[in-house]
């Protein structure tokens, strides 16, 4: 699955580190480090992460959880 | 409100090409999708790669802790794309509406956004650039090639730079246990961006987590072993050094080459659009069917006096992106300005240093909370009697307030007593910028000789 964390409104409450440490993790008192395509098993965790953040910050495919469909590297007309 | 006959076949079954797949491209590309465009969509991009995250390259990735390839960009829905991946626009017809490519072909668009984007300015001598140990860092395959360098445990890094890659960069080298040197023309690092003040603290940070920091120098020279390796390098000051990885950190140069004779307002500086991503042709008439968004875009913005800005950060792409889409399939009295308030993040030396506002258009600075001594404080900056900017290192819960005090035009200094305001905070100080007149780095050319024949010019480094 694929992450993205808007660090612009991250405000380091570690919320996410708590709840999904292998994916997100505090580095240093406020700077916050994370692997943008955890393991699909990291799932449950990871939108735990995503309902706990008191700014909203995280973001992971398709709004409502679901893989999206789009085919990517297919050129015009293949 | 109806939509005018031909907005609406455009909206049902246009072509919008959007040139650029990377943060700024993907998001436009959600946005008309969202917004309920059904047209064909094509997306162009040079890399190979489909839309990836560029902040992690120069973080997690570059300290070894996430794989590169695991930077790929989430989608926020199928946007049912043609992607034409690794192959690079070369040139724009506006007449005809038309984008020609890299590899011979050209596609048709009603409505086109460009968001080619930057890249890193490269080592100016070419030669030298090609010495094996120097490296770039912007791209995924930067990232990938400089990450295997620095595993293998080479004996010193030399950063050239020091702005907010070079310093992140040089902080993961420290990290990593390996020894850095940074070289940085200006007088203390970030000071470009953050003002002498701040860069202080910035010099502090690399100093106590041993970086070999070298300010008011400029790399004059980088010399390779007889096998084209990276040997030695050679400062301004006269001193040498030996270094088998150089990383030049001398910031980006706008894409814009491929637009050469387009007609549109394109050059060094980026391309010139309005506050609704309509970009200037040269003549600063706004074109109708061409938009701009993300770094290589320069607006104009209201809160810092109309003034063309570049931003190259990450949120600007995200916001100036939703709003060309939006605009580009709106009529014009739903179209909407981009009014984005600046906003970037940088994480080096185990501190994160945010910024919200435009600091280097400040003239003072105050430190309004915390203090500059323990690296943890928020730093306020006024130009001309109002709140302009904020900065913090390790403080970012207080950039929402200073965002709120610079769109309210507050006044500077600050009126309102701030809850630990140290003593050396208490009045406002000069904001330290260098002279924007003067450049911070790039070659320096001199002309010496009198006569047409004797004049020679001497271009440093050489």
């Amino acid at each position: 699955m694929r992450v993205v964390v808007d660090l612009n409104r991250c405000q380091g409450y570690a919320q996410c580190a708590f709840l999904a440490p292998d994916v997100f993790a505090m580095h240093g008192e406020e700077a916050l480090l994370y692997d943008a395509r955890p393991d699909d098993t990291r799932r449950v965790d990871v939108l735990r992460a995503v309902a706990a953040c008191p700014v909203r910050a995280i973001a992971v495919e398709g709004a409502g959880g679901k893989r999206a469909a789009d085919r990517v590297g297919v050129p015009d007309g293949a | 409100m109806a939509l005018d006959g031909s907005l609406e076949r455009l909206r049902r079954e246009g072509h919008i090409v959007v040139v650029g797949a990377s943060l700024a491209g993907l998001r436009a590309a959600e946005t008309l999708r969202e917004e309920g465009f059904t047209g064909t969509l094509t997306l162009i991009g040079d890399e190979p790669y489909e839309p990836y995250d560029r902040p992690p390259l120069s973080k997690q990735v570059l300290l070894g802790r996430v794989p590169v390839d695991h930077t790929a960009l989430p989608r926020r829905l199928a946007i049912d794309a043609r992607w034409r991946l690794g192959v690079a626009a070369t040139g724009l017809d506006m007449a005809a509406k038309r984008v020609a490519l890299a590899d011979g072909t050209s596609v048709e668009y009603d409505r086109l956004l460009i968001a080619t984007g930057v890249r890193s300015r490269p080592w100016p001598n070419e030669l030298e650039a090609g010495l094996d140990g120097v490296f770039t860092l912007r791209t995924r395959d930067d990232a990938a090639r400089l990450v295997h360098r620095l595993r293998a445990g080479p004996r010193r890094v030399l950063v050239i730079g020091a702005g907010f890659t070079g310093s992140e960069i040089a902080s993961v080298c420290r990290e990593r246990e390996l020894p850095v040197t940074v070289a940085e023309r200006g007088p203390a690092p970030l000071v470009g961006a953050l003002g002498g003040v701040i860069g202080e603290v910035a010099a502090e940070l690399q100093h106590e987590h041993g970086v070999d920091l070298r300010c008011g120098v400029m790399v004059t020279g980088l010399e390779g072993d007889g096998a084209g390796r990276l040997r030695r390098a050679h400062f301004s000051d006269g001193d040498a050094l030996e270094a088998e990885v150089a990383v030049v950190a001398l910031g980006a140069t706008r894409n814009t080459e491929w637009l050469a004779g387009s007609g549109l307002a394109a050059g060094p500086r980026g391309i010139a659009c309005d506050a609704g991503c309509r970009a200037f042709d040269i003549r600063g008439i706004v074109a109708d069917d061409v938009f701009v968004a993300g770094d290589v875009a320069r607006s104009p913005h209201p809160l810092f006096g109309y003034q063309f800005l570049s931003l190259e950060h990450w949120g600007n792409a995200v916001a100036q992106a939703e709003v060309a889409a939006h605009n580009m399939i709106s009529p014009g009295e739903r179209r909407r300005p981009h009014l984005w308030t600046p906003y970037f993040w940088s994480a080096q030396f185990g501190v994160n240093i945010k910024s919200v506002g435009v600091p280097n258009m400040a003239d003072q600075v105050i430190v309004s909370q915390g203090s500059l001594g323990e690296h943890r404080f928020t730093a306020a900056y006024g130009y001309q009697g109002r709140v302009i900017a904020a900065v913090t290192f390790d403080q970012a819960k207080w950039l929402e307030f200073y965002q709120r005090q610079i769109e309210q035009a507050a006044p500077f200094p600050p009126p309102f007593t701030a809850v630990d305001r140290r003593p050396e905070g208490m009045r406002p100080v000069p904001a330290g910028f260098p002279d924007p007149s003067v450049p911070t780095h790039g070659p320096e050319v001199t002309v010496s000789g009198h006569s047409p024949t004797d004049q020679r010019v001497t271009f440093t480094p050489a």
